[in-house]
């Protein structure tokens, strides 16, 4: 029997804006012009403004719990741009720190913000935006993507779904029985991994013993790219061409963006007690922000005053929604049952009238606690 | 009218709701071509197509997960899940996703789904083919949990969780599939979800069983003395609870015996003790007798009909509460 190679396979790397905003020209050509990334850059400095707010909030008791999205704004940026420009439609399904992706694509920004408050209504998503609430437990979302892309292609529509997760989710099952699904049934599914190189404590690499993350795809039949995750150029281009392969030919794609996590995993994490800070430092220098600026400043599109001039929006901006979100009162306790199910049956019923009369027991004529006020 | 089994009355439900609702597909292990291991979907994918009737990757998780982004996508999916011990895999989305996502959203997402298993003992299958889960499920916020008897009430129990806008779990007692057949109408119709059907009226005593069991109550029945007038409550819906024809039953009896296969402790029938004693407790004449499964892993088959109650462990459990 002859002896022979069955499969090989090569990840191919894009980055197109260096860490010293130098861009490459050639692999540039055809993604964003220059009012696009003037656009996004502001998008990115709001974002992130928006995310330093949310640090103080939760620091002065104004709001619970906060995942930052500090250093990871250009591939959400890039990704949830290219969404909007090609495939307004699609569902976006994320998990928590792709925040811009969200507001690029028409979440009101307050929402957010509500739900770190501890209010389900900042998942209550306004009609008409595709964007599933955000998700907590770690990857068991894409294959609600995979379901939405199925349901769209089902009715023929050129609609995709792109879900986002990161280097740890790619450990849980949901995430291969997702890509398995999006393969097998051919489904036009993007798969979006920020490799932010930490699972709270845990580096990536003792998340997998594969040298990349993006050639988890690659056992399941699908195109895999890994990026540059903090240049907005390469996410951008890298999503654009996925939504083609999606809508023309319902394949799926395995996207690997290489980025960092600049802040702790969540306002109630310390990151000191497990990260070396000159890796910390090393990651500062690559911030997308940075590296987008210089670029601007190198063509002559940036200024000192055009920065102070977007500083003071982005206050203005976040000022406005932490406003909006904070003036929200206190939802009633009826929030809590009435979407239990389309129709409330006779126990929830009975449970929301002794929940409204501080009743004692079971019923809510029985009264014993109430306090005659 | 038809005479029909249980495995045809669903499927007949099935080919109806697919007929009159292109937004209803199904999707499982095996449900397409081989028409499922009970041949409760055989012939729909020949009628509605592959891209209707799925035969998808072997991974509950997957099946629940992508029939959740179904449904929030605006169809009406009908995930199977092969064997009820195979929930264990999809529970997760289940529990965490599908029931919660109305709530989470404040009802900007809903998942309108009916996942269809078989479910309990009795036909001599491997390990994990004969659990009695249900009142996991129950006690899970969010999840409609049913389980019909017979053929007539299959079909509209079906009809209706299909057009429910809320997940339902549909479990099918695999034991009775062709246990026997009953005139089902041929025009659609619905059985309301969370209503008890009375089988049998009576006034000394109430038996209230849902399942497979229902049928060995039946057997019970026969064989208990001719004076004991027994009602036999077939509760047909496990969530949510019919009170209130509980209630009314035992308040008339003063005496109920609740038969399931699932484990004793914190079973179904243990809430329904609950809400008796809480609602009947000055008609009482005699606590409420459990005759049910045991608090052990459901044993492999040569131990099963031991396992699970019988007509003879019912009419002991009967004539206990009976003599109190």
């Amino acid at each position: 029997m002859p002896k022979k190679t069955a499969y090989t396979a090569k990840i191919e790397y894009l980055q197109i804006l260096d860490e010293n905003g130098k861009l490459d020209e050639r692999l540039a050509r055809g993604t964003l012009k220059d009012d696009e990334v003037i656009f996004l850059y502001e998008q990115m400095t709001i974002s992130r403004h928006y995310d330093e707010i949310a640090f103080k909030l939760q620091r002065s008791g104004r709001m619970g719990t906060y995942p930052q999205n500090k250093g990871q704004e250009a591939g959400p940026a890039g990704a949830g741009y290219a969404i909007r420009q090609h495939n307004p439609e699609a569902w976006l399904v994320p998990c928590y720190r792709e925040n811009l992706a969200l507001f690029l694509n028409g979440l009101p920004m307050e929402k957010i913000l509500l739900h770190w408050m501890g209010d389900e209504r900042g998942n209550q998503i306004p009609d008409g935006v595709n964007i599933l609430p955000i998700s907590i437990p770690i990857g068991t979302h894409p294959l609600h993507a995979a379901g939405l892309a199925w349901a769209g292609k089902y009715r023929g529509e050129d609609r995709v779904a792109i879900t986002f997760f990161g280097d740890g989710a790619t450990s849980e099952g949901d995430v291969h029985e997702a890509l398995n699904f999006a393969s097998a049934l051919k489904l036009p599914v993007i798969f979006f991994c920020q490799n932010n190189r930490w699972a709270i404590s845990v580096p990536s690499s003792i998340q997998t013993g594969s040298e990349t993350f993006a050639q988890k795809g690659l056992a399941y039949g699908m195109p895999c790219f890994q990026i540059d995750g903090n240049d907005i150029f390469a996410s951008y281009k890298v999503v654009k061409d996925a939504i083609n392969r999606a809508v023309k030919e319902n394949q799926p794609t395995f996207i690997e963006s290489l980025t960092y996590r600049l802040g702790d995993h969540t306002t109630a994490d310390d990151a000191r007690r497990y990260r070396d800070p000159e890796e910390v430092e090393a990651w500062v220098g690559r911030d997308p922000l940075i590296r987008t600026r210089k670029y601007l400043e190198s063509k002559d599109l940036w200024s000192e005053s055009k920065q102070k001039e977007l500083e003071a929006k982005a206050k203005e901006v976040v000022d406005a929604v932490v406003k909006k979100a904070e003036g929200i009162d206190k939802p009633t306790t009826d929030d809590i049952f009435d979407y239990t199910f389309a129709e409330l049956n006779g126990q929830l019923i009975e449970q929301k009238q002794t929940l409204r009369t501080s009743s004692l027991g079971t019923h809510p004529q029985q009264e014993g606690l109430q306090t005659h006020a | 009218m038809a005479n029909l089994t249980l495995v045809q009355a669903i499927n007949l439900a099935l080919t109806q709701e697919m007929e009159a609702d292109s937004r209803v597909i199904l999707l499982g292990e095996d449900v397409g071509k081989n028409g499922g291991v009970f041949r409760v979907t055989e012939g729909l994918q020949a009628r509605f197509g592959a891209d209707r009737v799925v035969d998808t990757p072997l991974a509950e998780s997957g099946i629940m997960g992508s029939a959740i982004g179904l449904a929030m996508g605006g169809l009406r999916p009908v995930p199977e899940i092969q064997f009820e011990g195979f929930l264990g895999p999809a529970y997760d989305q289940l529990t965490n996703h599908a029931a919660r996502y109305r709530t989470r959203s404040r009802g900007a997402v809903t998942i309108p789904m009916t996942v269809r298993v078989p479910v309990g003992g009795g036909i001599h299958a491997p390990e994990l083919h004969s659990d009695s889960p249900e009142a996991i499920y129950a006690h899970t916020p969010g999840l409609k949990v049913v389980m019909p008897s017979t053929p007539y009430d299959a079909k509209g129990m079906l009809i209706s969780a299909i057009r429910d806008p809320d997940p339902v779990i549909y479990f099918e007692p695999k034991r009775i599939y062709r246990a026997f057949r009953e005139e089902v109408p041929e025009d659609e119709y619905t059985v309301p979800i969370g209503k008890a059907k009375i089988v049998e009226e009576g006034t000394d005593l109430t038996v209230i069983s849902w399942g497979a069991t229902v049928l060995q109550c039946i057997e019970a029945m026969d064989n208990l003395p001719e004076d004991l007038s027994i009602e036999l409550i077939d509760m047909r819906t496990i969530y949510p609870i019919d009170v209130d024809t509980i209630v009314e039953s035992v308040s008339k009896t003063g005496r109920c015996v609740i038969v399931h296969e699932a484990p004793r402790t914190c079973g179904f029938g243990a809430e329904l003790a609950t809400l008796i004693q809480e609602h009947c407790f000055l008609h009482l004449e005699a606590p409420v007798q459990r005759v049910a499964g045991f608090d052990t892993v459901m044993p492999y088959y040569k131990l099963e009909l031991d396992y699970l109650p019988d007509a003879k462990r019912i009419a002991a459990g009967v004539m206990e509460c009976a003599a109190y």
